[in-house]
């Protein structure tokens, strides 16, 4: 009789525990009422631009399912076009009847259209100032200067060889006209393939990284170099 | 023709099938001195023919039937050959560089009959150190025809040319032989770009041997060289034929890379009263041809790598060699041998390594219609 009463306790405490750990949260009550065929008025999926300051709230579509095809290019025609107010935090929220909510400056806006007028003062705080472009000059010279010395220089290979021995000015590389179907290496090239193969092969040096900052300056200088030149991708 | 330099792969396949004796001949490549690898590689050159792995001549002699300007080709006085441009770097025989200029000499020796002389185009090191230099005469001892040099940049800015006349002799002088009127000169001066800015020898030779670095001066003859070959030629008759031998191309082809001659036009005007002109020039490692007048000019070859057609300024005599490919250590680079006429003209022949040969005539230029112009435009550069 005792294992009785000790069994029948556990059981009611194992009950009044589960009941008291459940998990009641909105998103498993959703789960559950999507279980049972419930609609899910209250899923939606949030997209963010690339400057994190504008979002995109998409309303119907549950945190782990895709947007279907036809909203996502709402969604993205939505973000392209409030990327005009460049500094501002905005929010749309988008219902499943594809009507636009605009949330901005602390107010609601609800007759949005993409493409249309909003009360946003859209002053030109995205410019570059003089002195923005002046730093942004600078580091790109920075890096071309660092890419022509590499050319220049006999460091990336082992045997003496430069770059610069068979591409004075960084003639006969056309960087403009990659990718291309490179006939030697049998397979389509970028720029930077090319590259590391004649620093294997010439220069019979170690192959640079993809992302190393030298081939980074490499290209850079060549691509300077070839400034002004038509982009001909495939050509030769 | 060996496509890349002999890697361990290659002479693990090719000792595949071979006798024990080519087993040794082979491995015997692997480490050896200056001697060793000239015996040995002239061993082995002789067994892959046998074996229809390398051809034993790279010097194809090819007949150019072309119409000449009296309908008969004049009669071959002598011929002479050429290595130029070697650029070599002191770091031993196995250096891709050293085993280039190893293979041209081998194709002079091997023609048959021999060149009267063999002319030394000019770079024959890279940095102009007495060691690359020495590394050069040692291996272009190994020609059996007398040489005559003639000095590049590479070779004098070092030590503006003591190393150079203390090896070879003067760096311009002349000569008479077979009713020609030879002259060599040193047009790769420059003005002192150097001492203002107080840059070390190993600094101003760097910034010589870019082809591209701007910060040096153009190349030119000068004042004192062209007094002398005024003089010089002031005893020359009018008839005799003149071959001169530069450095640089001896008229303005692209000043960039020093494709130039500062003083081109002075230096023409002494030539111009003689009738049969022939200037050999190399620096620029490309088939060139050019003609002003009755000038004829042709690039030589190097043996080391080859550069791109310049953007601007190529002469419209030119027939461009297309793109050489960057796979193949030896594409757009070879040697070559100047036919002199009994005329006193002078036909060019590239031995290119990796292509036909291409050789361009007097009567060609006198023309001004050469093979193939008009046709490969050559890609932009």
């Amino acid at each position: 009789m005792n294992v009785k009463l000790i069994l029948a306790a556990l059981m009611l405490g194992a009950i009044g525990l589960t009941y008291f750990f459940m998990d009641r949260s909105p998103a498993l009550e959703r789960a559950r009422r999507a279980e049972v065929g419930a609609e899910d008025e209250w899923a939606s999926r949030t997209v963010w631009a690339c400057d994190r300051r504008k979002m995109v709230i998409v309303e119907g579509v549950r945190s782990d399912e895709k947007i279907p095809p036809a909203r996502a290019q709402q969604v993205a025609d939505v973000l392209q076009d409030l990327m005009r107010y460049c500094n501002e935090e905005i929010t749309a929220r988008i219902s499943t009847d594809a009507r636009i909510t605009i949330a901005a400056n602390g107010k609601v806006y609800e007759h949005y259209v993409v493409g249309g007028p909003l009360p946003i003062v859209k002053a030109r705080f995205g410019d570059p100032t003089e002195r923005e472009k002046k730093i942004w000059k600078a580091e790109l010279d920075k890096l071309v200067t660092e890419g022509d010395r590499l050319f220049h220089s006999d460091e990336l290979g082992t045997n003496g060889v430069a770059c610069a021995m068979c591409h004075p000015n960084a003639a006969n590389t056309h960087p403009e006209t990659y990718p291309k179907f490179q006939t030697q290496l049998k397979e389509v090239a970028l720029l930077r393939d090319m590259v590391n193969w004649c620093i294997l092969n010439p220069l019979e040096g170690k192959q640079l990284d993809h992302a190393d900052p030298r081939m980074k300056a490499l290209e850079a200088y060549m691509l300077a170099a070839r400034a002004g030149k038509a982009l001909e991708a495939g050509k030769h | 023709m060996y496509q890349n330099d002999m890697t361990r792969k290659e002479i693990e396949f090719a000792l595949a099938e071979r006798s024990k004796e080519d087993e040794r001949t082979l491995r015997g490549l692997e480490n050896c001195d200056r001697r060793n690898f000239l015996r040995v590689s002239l061993k082995f050159a002789g067994m892959a023919a046998a074996a229809s792995i390398i051809q034993p001549h790279t010097f194809q002699l090819v007949n150019v039937v072309h119409a000449a300007e009296d309908g008969a080709q004049p009669e071959l006085a002598f011929r002479f050959a050429y290595v130029s441009d070697t650029h070599l770097y002191a770091r031993g025989m196995t250096h891709r560089f050293a085993k280039a200029a190893l293979k041209a000499v081998e194709d002079v020796n091997a023609l048959d009959p021999q060149p009267d002389f063999v002319l030394f185009g000019g770079d024959l090191a890279q940095l102009g150190r007495p060691d690359e230099l020495a590394l050069g005469q040692q291996i272009l001892k190994e020609l059996k025809a007398p040489v005559r040099m003639m000095v590049g940049e590479h070779d004098w800015y070092l030590d503006l040319g003591e190393k150079w006349k203390e090896m070879f002799g003067p760096d311009f002088y002349s000569f008479d032989y077979k009713g020609i009127h030879f002259v060599t000169l040193n047009s790769v001066v420059e003005k002192d770009f150097w001492t203002a800015k107080g840059y070390t020898p190993e600094q101003r030779m760097a910034i010589v041997s870019g082809l591209d670095d701007n910060r040096q001066s153009p190349f030119e003859v000068g004042e004192p060289q062209r007094q002398w070959l005024s003089k010089d030629l002031a005893k020359i008759d009018k008839k005799t034929p003149i071959v001169v031998f530069s450095h640089s191309p001896l008229y303005k082809l692209y000043k960039n890379w020093n494709f130039w001659t500062d003083d081109a036009e002075q230096v023409q005007q002494i030539l111009q009263p003689f009738e049969t002109v022939s200037v050999i020039h190399g620096h620029t490692h490309q088939l060139l041809t050019h003609r002003i007048g009755n000038i004829h000019f042709h690039g030589m070859l190097s043996t080391a790598w080859p550069w791109p057609y310049a953007p601007e300024g190529l002469p419209e005599l030119t027939v461009q060699m297309s793109r050489s490919d960057p796979f193949n250590q030896l594409d757009g680079c070879g040697n070559g041998t100047i036919d002199v006429r009994k005329n006193g003209r002078v036909d060019k022949r590239y031995n290119l390594w990796t292509r036909n040969p291409r050789v361009v005539t007097a009567s060609e230029l006198a023309s001004g219609s050469l093979t193939g112009l008009g046709g490969y435009k050559g890609p932009s550069y």
